[in-house]
């Protein structure tokens, strides 16, 4: 028993989850981690938030070792990014079995997803039908679609939007989990068991690029006008009116 | 993969949502005369830089998009036999329980809140391989499942129809039916969602048409829009109801739509009227189930007398839906 407890120290396994903002993330990490805890696996989590959070307070209570950072006037892409390997070394540090690093909803261009790594979108059935389509690469580089909030929708709506986001990534594993009851985080704690062993993520690659900066807005400029615009500035064709 | 299509044309023959790929990734969408590999060598730096992503990598990701397509395909397992071998309660005593269901049957699950029936049922939908917290086995067709069958299982084996589930999308009802049958593949998807309308017709105590929106439904008319979409369209072997209400609805009609379509259903209910028409209850306490009970004969018998009882109360509710008069008497 304690060799592999031993090894899990500097093999921790890396999941990253991604999803709209309330689309249930923290309540499907809290779930998951209880039926790891289970299973005598802790897990942890390190929150990538955009402006504040109280999410930490939730996992604190909890019992689950959390971490949070705020990117604030930062693109929280880069945020995530620039502090990814740290937040790795953080959950090696703290002995964790799972490490579920958690961003909020971004700008949906971008996904937290690493190669190499589990992959897990968060998405909920009131969103839309049309969500599975926008969401973008969170959703179609994602190995696990989460689709919560199935309780409030009715059976054919839920497997309209299942249907939707299996069109949209057809190779995830979708999975229905309920933040409120539990009910599917044990298909949830199934799979992430079978996640690879994350050793470090230097050297590890986005499954997605960053977004092209650097223009004047990057830089604080305000104002607005050709005048005041430097740098990847992009034009957009407007139709002309008929004369 | 792509190599098997000489052009874009074939492809979308062969695997209509392959299209959803270029859309998707704001891709240019190819010529259908245009070769997969051709399409991806010319692509402009322009848009590569928009995906994020070189030519290669992208033709890789649609061989791969390609062969995970026949996964949409992949409906609910059948169900020929549907067991759960019981394990233990909240206060660890073991449950005596070794329950078979096939399609047709209904068991009706009774007790308070908190006594287990949730857990019960996330047990059946995660084939429960002793591995939650109960303990219990659920085995189909009398097998356990293995991890691929288990995971390709998960949110298609069980449906589920409770009364805080509503309709949200912005759609008419034929719109939405159709949709349904679409993602079911079916060929003809306005014949399915017709046939589903008829049906829920038949079960709603006030008509509705095609063109009526889902989130102008009434209540009683909503629930059986949903009871009659899950008896006809949806694959799920197993049906979970949560306590049809009254709300105008013919409830046993209702479960005999659902188990005329095959399905096994579990019922959590407190209607004496439901529960007699179950052929077994599964009396739940302590998170195990505690008893099963088959419907004796004297229950049976007094079935017709309570059915009588509940098309009076129906009338009674025309009546008042009509501006009528509510007289009632116990013998008439």
């Amino acid at each position: 028993m304690a060799d592999p407890a031993r090894e899990r120290l500097r093999f921790v396994q890396l999941v990253t989850v991604a999803g709209p903002p309330s689309s249930g993330k923290t309540s499907v990490l809290l779930k998951l981690a209880a039926v790891l805890g289970r299973q005598g696996r802790r897990l942890g989590v390190v929150k990538f938030d955009c402006l504040t959070g109280r999410d930490k307070d939730v996992f604190d209570a909890a019992g689950i070792p959390c971490a949070a950072g705020q990117s604030g006037a930062l693109c929280p892409d880069h945020f995530f990014v620039c502090n990814a390997s740290d937040a790795h070394a953080w959950g090696l540090s703290r002995g964790l079995d799972v490490l579920a690093v958690e961003s909020a909803g971004l700008c949906n261009r971008c996904a937290p997803h690493v190669e190499g790594a589990l992959a897990v979108c968060v998405v909920d059935n009131l969103s839309g039908i049309d969500t599975p389509a926008k969401i973008g690469p969170m959703l179609r580089l994602a190995d696990v679609v989460a689709v919560t909030k199935g309780d409030v929708v009715s059976q054919a709506e839920r497997e309209v939007f299942a249907f939707r986001v299996r069109r949209a990534n057809p190779r995830a594993t979708v999975l229905f989990v309920s933040g409120l009851t539990g009910q599917g985080a044990e298909a949830l704690a199934h799979v992430v068991a079978g996640a690879p062993a994350t050793p470090s993520l230097d050297g590890a690659s986005l499954r997605f690029t960053m977004p092209a900066a650097v223009c004047s807005y990057c830089l604080g400029q305000r104002k607005i006008g050709t005048d005041h615009q430097m740098g990847n500035v992009r034009k957009m064709d407007f139709p002309r009116e008929p004369a | 993969m792509t190599s098997t299509y000489p052009t874009f044309a074939a492809i979308w023959e062969a695997l209509p949502p392959a299209r959803d790929f270029f859309a998707a990734q704001g891709l240019p969408m190819p010529a259908p005369k245009a070769a997969p590999a051709d399409y991806f060598a010319a692509l402009s730096p322009d848009a590569l830089a928009e995906v994020g992503t070189d030519a290669a990598t992208l033709s890789a990701r649609f061989a791969d998009f390609l062969a995970a397509l026949p996964r949409l395909r992949a409906d609910a397992p059948r169900v020929a036999s549907l067991t759960v071998r019981g394990g233990t309660g909240k206060d660890g005593r073991p449950e005596h329980l070794d329950l078979t269901l096939c399609p047709g049957d209904v068991a009706a699950l009774v007790g308070p809140t908190g006594s287990g029936k949730s857990r019960f049922l996330a047990d059946v939908e995660w084939l429960a391989n002793g591995d939650t917290p109960t303990g219990r086995r659920v085995l189909l067709d009398g097998k356990t499942a293995d991890a691929a069958g288990r995971l390709a299982a998960s949110g298609r084996l069980v449906a589920q129809l409770s009364q805080n589930m509503h309709f949200v999308m912005d759609l008419t009802v034929r719109e939405f039916l159709v949709a349904h049958a679409e993602s079911r593949l079916l060929a003809d998807a306005p014949a399915a969602a017709e046939a589903v309308e008829g049906l829920a017709n038949e079960l709603a105590g006030e008509p509705f048409g095609p063109d009526t929106a889902l989130t102008a439904l009434s209540g009683g008319q909503s629930r059986a829009l949903m009871i009659a979409d899950v008896a006809r369209l949806c694959a799920s072997p197993i049906v979970l109801v949560d306590e049809i209400e009254n709300a105008g609805i013919d409830r046993r009609k209702a479960i005999s739509l659902l188990t005329g379509s095959g399905k096994i259903v579990l019922m959590a209910t407190h209607d004496p009227l439901l529960a007699l028409t179950a052929g077994r209850r599964l009396v739940f306490a302590a998170g195990a189930v505690a008893a099963v009970i088959a419907t004796s004969p004297e229950e049976h018998a007094s079935l017709a007398a309570l059915a009588q009882a509940d098309a009076k109360l129906a009338a009674l509710r025309d009546s008042l839906r009509r501006g009528g008069s509510l007289c009632f008497s116990q013998e008439k």
